[in-house]
């Protein structure tokens, strides 16, 4: 065991990946040398696997996802790194029409294990183009396996599960994450599977379901109600595409009253569609309607502190959320 | 015209790739064909660039180079060890269709088996990965290549662009080639491109640019023999742009009649290719008119018999949709 942060953990899960498996290959802009990506994810791979296993890309998006099939292709298992979740737009097509396709197209013959890494999220004051969550776009894209972990043992168990997966998997990191959580984890080998959400608090009265930052927001939420006597189930989504339906259903059914917290736009995020598949599967065991805590549906948060303040749901939004969903 | 003794191939090799120019005209036609009774519903050929397509797969050693292919490459497929048998699976969407057992339309050839890597419909998304297989051959120590082919419209992709700087980075063993015949649909390549030669291009990023007649089979065989000699000694990329013909309309969905002159499509099927080969052919005492005749009777009889194979061999089953979206 070891303290860590999130960015550790994954650097950690990374490089024991590389270790295990030479065909384990990681790129991206600024990713390899010693700079190690521009938030040090990859610090130390390139002096440790060398210069052909963790290597520098151009400043090209649509060249990072298609290097990636093509290494793929060829029996490698690639890392390619987007340096913002922003910037992964000019790789879609490379993403979808490439990546998410080839198994599927060739019924197998063909297979593109692929994992495309890429830090996410807000609350950095990243202005519009670097906080975005580019996520809901990925979702819905059946071959595709969308992720992201909420702490640093999900996130080098999960990065490990994603490199050793034969499908295409974009690995979602939250970069208020990074450094801003710290746990004791395991230095030894181990996974945590990248299609299972995890309920992370058992409660009785509410449930709340959500992912990333929004989530260290229910679970603190959720221990400051408990000494109101709100007793809340607290579930982390983790796998964005395809989502564990069976374990949402279940937390949804347990307590009657959902909240679903995100920080993307409230409209036609994941969170719409855990609405309609708890709707489907789980309506009659509903005691309130399902409610949506979210971001506005502007384009994204600002980069003046008002603006972002304003765009991102807090702490006590999540808190009075919870405690109007108990009450109804 | 250079002679075809100047290609320094054997009677046999000359004689081969006669009969693969002819297979590749004669099963395009029977592919034309089925369409016309309503067999199959599309067909998208490459007649009129069958001559550079042999002369260009003929300089590759196809057991360990990878192809990566565009939708007119039937005939550089054949060469690279596809059969008539496999090509026809493939336009009655047969569950034995190695391209991808029915899953995409016909002409998006593929095989495993022959290293010839699937591909997408959205143009030119197989450059990236193409550079991908041949950092693959870099990382390994391995000296094989990387072919892969596009039309001179479907070249202006970003992506083309983004995978051609890369490689020349990396001085990747990879081969780009601009198959130009003149129109992307109906758009001619005064709308296309400004530069004189599409192979200028290269000289942009760092190699070599080579404009080559594709009806002069020895030019071609030779300019690919020599860039495949420099990408496995570690010379790096080359784009080589293919002066070729269209002789037919876009695709089976097309009339090429409403953008292009009579007289223009009569003058250039005066001067098919295939008829220059023959010529050539009798003239330098390869082959006899009788010869020929011979061996076109034998190729006909072939593509009947894997017509009629083809078509007995079972659909996919309807359930087998759901085959392959994921990792198992
Ligand atoms: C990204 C994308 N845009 C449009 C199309 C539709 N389309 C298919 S082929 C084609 C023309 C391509 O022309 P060119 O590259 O010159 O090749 P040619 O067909 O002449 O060999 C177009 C526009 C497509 N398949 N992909």
């Amino acid at each position: 065991m070891a303290e860590m942060t999130y960015l550790e953990a994954i650097n950690l899960g990374i490089s024991e990946e590389m270790a295990r498996d030479e065909k384990v290959v990681i790129f991206g802009e600024d990713v390899g040398g010693d700079k190690g990506g521009v938030f040090g994810v990859t610090k130390g791979l390139a002096a440790k696997y060398g210069d052909n296993r963790c290597f520098n890309t151009p400043l090209t998006e649509g060249l990072i996802g298609g290097l990636a099939v093509g290494l793929g292709v060829m029996g490698y298992r690639a890392i390619g790194e987007f340096q913002f979740a922003d910037y992964i737009l000019p790789a879609t097509n490379q993403i979808l029409s490439e990546a998410r396709t080839m198994r599927y197209r060739t019924k197998g013959d063909w297979t593109a294990p692929i994992v495309y890494r890429t830090p996410y999220g807000g609350g950095v004051r990243g202005g519009l183009y670097h906080s975005q969550s580019t996520e809901k776009i990925f979702a819905g894209q059946p071959g595709l396996r969308v992720v992201t972990p909420s702490n640093p043992y999900d996130a080098k168990g999960m990065i490990k599960a994603a490199i050793r997966s034969d499908d295409p998997v974009i690995f979602y990191e939250h970069k208020r994450l990074y450094r801003l959580l710290k746990a004791e984890i395991p230095t030894d080998d181990y996974i945590v599977p990248i299609d299972k959400a995890n309920v992370v608090r058992e409660g009785s009265d509410i449930t709340v379901i959500s992912y990333g930052m929004m989530l260290q927001y229910a679970i603190s939420a959720a221990e400051k109600l408990a000494k109101e006597g709100i007793d809340a189930e607290v579930v982390d989504v983790r796998s964005l595409y395809p989502l564990d339906r069976e374990t949402l259903v279940n937390a949804a059914k347990k307590t009657g009253k959902v909240l679903l917290v995100t920080e993307d736009n409230k409209e036609g995020s994941i969170m719409s569609e855990i609405a309609a598949m708890i709707s489907e599967d789980a309506l009659f065991d509903l005691d309130a309607p399902i409610k949506r805590l979210a971001g506005p549906d502007a384009p994204s948060m600002g980069y003046a502190l008002t603006l972002e303040r304003e765009f991102l749901v807090n702490e006590d939004q999540v808190i009075e959320a919870m405690r109007e969903l108990a009450e109804y | 015209m250079k002679t075809l003794k100047k290609s320094g191939l054997s009677k046999e090799e000359i004689i081969q790739a006669y009969y693969e120019v002819k297979r590749g005209r004669r099963l395009d036609e029977r592919l034309w064909q089925l369409t016309r009774i309503g067999k199959t519903s599309f067909n998208i050929s490459g007649q009129g660039a069958e001559v550079a397509q042999v002369a260009m797969a003929m300089a590759f050693e196809h057991d360990k180079d990878i192809f990566l292919p565009y939708y007119r490459d039937m005939t550089a497929c054949l060469v690279w060890g596809m059969t008539s048998k496999d090509i026809i699976l493939g336009s009655f969407g047969k569950d034995a269709d190695p391209s991808s057992h029915g899953r995409q339309m016909p002409n998006h050839y593929g095989s495993k088996e022959h290293n010839i890597v699937s591909f997408a419909s959205t143009v030119s998304t197989q450059m990236p990965l193409a550079t991908g297989v041949a950092y693959a051959a870099q990382l390994e120590g391995k000296d094989y290549i990387a072919l892969t082919t596009t039309g001179e419209g479907s070249a202006n992709q970003g992506e083309v662009q983004e995978a051609m700087n890369f490689a020349g980075v990396k001085k990747l063993p990879v081969i780009f080639v601009v198959e130009n015949n003149n129109y992307a649909i109906s758009v001619p390549i005064e709308e296309q491109y400004a530069n004189e030669n599409m192979s200028d291009r290269a000289h942009g990023y760092g190699f070599e640019g080579i404009t080559v007649d594709g009806n002069d089979f020895t030019e071609v065989y030779l300019t690919f023999k020599k860039a495949v000699k420099d990408a496995r000694s570690g010379k790096g990329p080359k784009l080589i742009e293919l002066k070729v013909y269209r002789l037919t309309s876009h695709s089976a969905d097309d009339d090429q009649t409403i953008y292009r002159s009579k007289e223009d499509i009569e003058k250039m099927k005066e001067s098919d290719p295939i008829d220059v080969f023959e010529k050539q052919l009798i003239d330098e005492g390869y082959l006899t008119q009788a010869e020929m005749d011979k061996m076109d009777e034998e190729i006909r009889a072939e593509i009947d018999k894997a017509t009629d194979e083809a078509e007995a061999m079972p659909d996919p089953a309807p359930e087998s949709l759901l085959d392959e979206v994921y990792a198992k």
